[in-house]
C-alpha cells in the first residue's frame, strides 16, 4: 500500500517544522558559545555578529588554578567517572537480577521486582538528610565513591526491571538448547542471552549514564569541592557565579551536552528495540 | 509494572503467554529450592546496592519527622508525635507549592503525552531520513536538565534574551518583557515549556517502542475495512498503545512531582515565590531554615500523594485492560 503524495507531504514537513523546533534553542546556545559579548548584548539584536571568538573555549579547556575553566574540567573529570562506575555496578546487578526475575520460579517474585521500583516513588529530598549524616559518618561526603554508592540506588531498579523485561522476550529453546548440551545456568546467561541482549544492555547502560550526567539534588547537597562536584553543579553554579557572562555560560552548557547527546545519538537504534516497554519486538 | 502485555497475539506454535502464571518453566521438575536459593544469590546484589542505600535512611526520615530535629549534628531532640505534619499542613505556603506542583504536573505530563503520541507517529513514519530525524529528536532528552533550564533562561532573558528579540521584531510583541521575573504565572509557565520541550522527546521514544508492537497489518487491515487514517489511529493504534501511555505516565508524573533542578536553574523557586514546588519548598525548609522535621514530614506527604497518584492510575489501567479483550 503506497502512501499518498498528500500524507508523504504532510509527514515531511511536520518533521521538518518539529526539528526548526528542536534545533533551534540548541543553534541559540551553539551561537552564543562562539559569539563576542558586545554583539551577545546588543539591542535590538545583531543577528549577524561582529566578533566570533574561542575565548570561552580556550578558558574552559586551558583555563588554570582557580578559574572557572579549571573548576569545569575537573567536574567533566568526575562526571565521567562516577557515571562510567555507576552504569558498570549497576548493569552487573541488574544483568544478574534481572535474569533471575525473567527465567527462575521463586516465591514473591512480582512482588520482588515491584519493591525495587517503589523506591523510585521516594523523593530524594525525603532520603537526602539521613544519608548525609550517613555519609558524612562514613567519611563518603564530597567524594565520587559516595555518589556512585547513591546514583547506583537510583539507576538500579530500572536496569532490573529493564533487563528482566528484555530477557523475557527471549525465547527459552535457546537456554534450554545450551543447557541440554551441558551449559550451567550462569554458563547460558553468559554464552547465550548476553550475547542477545546488546540492545537491552546498551539501552539500560546509556539511561544509567544519562541519569548520573543529569542527576543535580545529591550532587548539590553531598559535593562541596572539585574533589567530587559533577558537571550539573558546575554549571549551576557557572550561571550563579557569571550571571553576566552569557557565552561562558553557553560554551559550559555545550560541552556538558555533548558526551550524553554524543551516546544518545550513536545508541538511538537501540534505545527503541532495547527499551522494555518495547521488548516485545514487532 | 512489569512486562509490557504482548500487543499482537502469539503466532508460532508454541504459543507461549507472557502472563507469569502460565508461563513454561525450563527445567522446573527437576530444580526446585535450587531455583529459589539461585534466585536469591542472584538478586542479592542488586538487593544490597538499592536496599542499603535507601532503607535506613527512609526509615530514619520517618523517624525525624516525629521529633523536632534543627540541626545536623547527632544529639537529643524532643518527640513531638504528628506536630510537624500539623504545622506544615496548616501552613498557607505548603498549598501554594502544592498547587504549583500540581498545575506543572498536570499541564506538563498532558502537554508530553500529546506531544509525544504525535511525534511517535512521525518517528514511525515512512520518512526520507528517517534516522537523521530520529537522531534530531533525540537531543533534547540527551540534554542535561541543568542546561537546559540554564539554556532557556538565557533565551528568556529580560534585557538580551533571543525571544523578546524574535518577537518584538515580528511585531508579535510590544517590547522586552521579564519572562521569568516580574509574572509568577507567567514564569511557572515558561518552566513548563522548558519542560515540555526536553521531555516530549522521551515520551515519543517510549510510545515509538511501544508503537512497533503493533503489526501493521492491522492498521492496513482497518484501511481496507474503509477506516480512514484518523479512525484506524483511535480504533486500533490508540488502544493497543494504552498499556505504554499508562506507563510513561506514571514514570512522567512521578519525575514531575519531584521536580526540582529545572526550576532551581530558571527561576530559583521566584518571582515571589511563583515557581516554588514541593521538593523546592521542603529544600528550602530542611536546608536553608534547618528545620529538618518540618522537612522530613513535607517529604512523607509527598511520598503519599505520588503513591496515591500511582495506585489510581494503575487502577485505571487495569480497568482499561479489562475492556479491551
Amino acid at each position: 500500500m503506497r502512501a499518498s503524495l498528500r500524507y508523504r507531504l504532510f509527514i515531511h514537513l511536520a518533521a521538518l517544522a518539529t526539528s526548526v523546533v528542536i534545533l533551534a534553542p540548541f543553534a541559540w546556545l551553539l551561537y552564543s558559545s562562539f559569539v563576542g559579548q558586545t554583539d551577545l548584548v546588543s539591542r535590538p539584536m545583531r543577528w549577524l555578529p561582529e566578533h566570533v571568538t574561542l575565548d570561552r573555549y580556550r578558558e574552559i579547556f586551558a583555563g588554570g588554578g582557580t578559574s572557572a575553566g579549571a573548576a569545569f574540567r575537573g567536574a567533566m573529570v568526575n562526571s565521567f567517572l562516577v557515571a562510567g562506575g555507576t552504569v558498570v555496578i549497576s548493569l552487573t546487578v541488574g544483568v544478574l537480577g534481572g535474569y533471575a526475575l525473567a527465567r527462575l520460579r521463586f516465591p514473591l517474585r512480582r512482588v520482588t521486582l515491584l519493591s525495587f521500583l517503589v523506591t523510585y516513588m521516594l523523593p530524594p529530598i525525603a532520603l537526602i538528610i539521613p544519608l548525609y549524616l550517613l555519609m558524612s559518618r562514613f567519611g563518603l561526603l564530597d567524594t565520587r565513591t559516595g555518589l556512585i554508592i547513591v546514583y547506583c540506588s537510583l539507576a538500579t531498579p530500572f536496569a532490573l526491571w529493564n533487563m528482566s523485561t528484555f530477557f523475557g522476550s527471549l525465547p527459552v529453546e535457546l537456554e534450554e538448547a545450551a543447557r541440554v548440551d551441558g551449559c550451567s545456568r550462569l554458563g547460558a546467561l553468559v554464552r547465550v542471552m548476553l550475547p542477545l541482549s546488546k540492545p537491552g544492555i546498551l539501552a539500560t547502560a546509556l539511561y544509567a549514564f544519562l541519569l548520573c550526567w543529569d542527576e543535580f539534588l545529591y550532587s548539590l547537597i553531598f559535593t562541596s569541592t572539585s574533589q567530587a562536584k559533577t558537571v550539573p553543579v558546575a554549571i549551576a553554579e557557572f550561571t550563579g557565579r557569571n550571571a553576566v557572562d552569557f557565552g561562558l555560560i553557553a560554551a559550559g552548557g555545550v560541552l556538558a551536552a555533548l558526551p550524553p547527546v554524543a551516546l544518545a545519538v550513536m545508541f538511538q537504534r537501540y534505545l527503541i528495540t532495547g527499551l522494555a516497554s518495547g521488548a516485545v519486538k514487532g | 509494572m512489569t512486562a509490557a502485555p504482548p500487543a499482537r497475539p502469539a503466532t508460532a506454535p508454541p504459543a507461549r503467554p507472557r502472563t507469569p502464571p502460565a508461563r513454561r518453566w525450563p527445567f522446573a521438575r527437576r530444580a526446585g529450592g535450587g531455583q529459589v536459593r539461585l534466585a536469591l544469590l542472584l538478586l542479592l546484589p542488586a538487593a544490597l546496592v538499592v536496599f542499603g542505600v535507601v532503607l535506613y535512611p527512609a526509615g530514619r526520615a520517618l523517624v525525624i519527622s516525629f521529633y523536632d530535629v534543627d540541626s545536623p549534628f547527632p544529639g537529643r531532640y524532643p518527640f513531638v508525635g504528628l506536630r510537624n505534619y500539623t504545622q506544615v499542613l496548616a501552613d498557607h505556603r505548603l498549598w501554594t507549592a502544592a498547587g504549583h506542583t500540581a498545575y506543572f504536573t498536570a499541564v506538563s505530563t498532558a502537554l508530553e503525552l500529546v506531544l509525544g503520541l504525535g511525534l511517535a507517529q512521525l518517528l514511525a513514519a515512512p520518512l526520507r531520513l528517517r534516522w537523521f530525524f530520529r537522531a534530531i529528536v533525540i537531543l533534547p532528552w540527551a540534554l542535561p536538565t541543568i542546561v537546559n533550564g540554564a539554556m532557556w533562561r538565557w533565551i528568556l532573558n529580560a534585557q538580551y534574551g533571543v525571544a523578546n528579540a524574535l518577537l518584538t521584531e515580528l511585531h508579535l510583541q510590544d517590547g522586552y518583557r521579564s519572562w521569568l521575573g516580574n509574572d509568577p504565572f507567567l514564569a511557572l509557565n515558561m518552566v513548563v515549556v522548558a519542560d515540555v520541550w526536553k521531555n516530549a522527546s522521551l515520551v515519543a521514544f517510549f510510545l515509538l517502542a511501544g508503537l512497533q508492537t503493533i503489526p501493521r497489518e492491522l492498521n492496513e487491515a482497518a484501511r481496507v475495512d474503509g477506516a480512514g487514517p484518523i479512525r484506524s489511529f483511535c480504533r486500533v493504534t490508540l488502544p493497543l498503545l494504552v498499556p505504554h501511555i499508562a506507563l510513561v505516565l506514571v514514570l512522567r508524573t512521578i519525575e514531575a512531582f519531584k521536580v526540582f533542578d529545572i526550576v532551581y536553574v530558571m527561576t530559583g523557586g521566584g518571582p515571589a515565590g511563583g515557581t516554588q514546588t514541593i521538593t523546592f519548598f521542603t529544600y528550602l525548609e530542611a536546608f536553608s531554615a534547618q528545620r529538618f522535621s518540618a522537612g522530613a514530614s513535607l517529604a512523607y506527604l509527598t511520598v503519599i500523594a505520588i503513591l496515591v497518584l500511582a495506585l489510581i492510575y494503575l487502577r485505571l489501567l487495569r480497568q482499561s485492560e479489562l475492556r479491551s479483550p
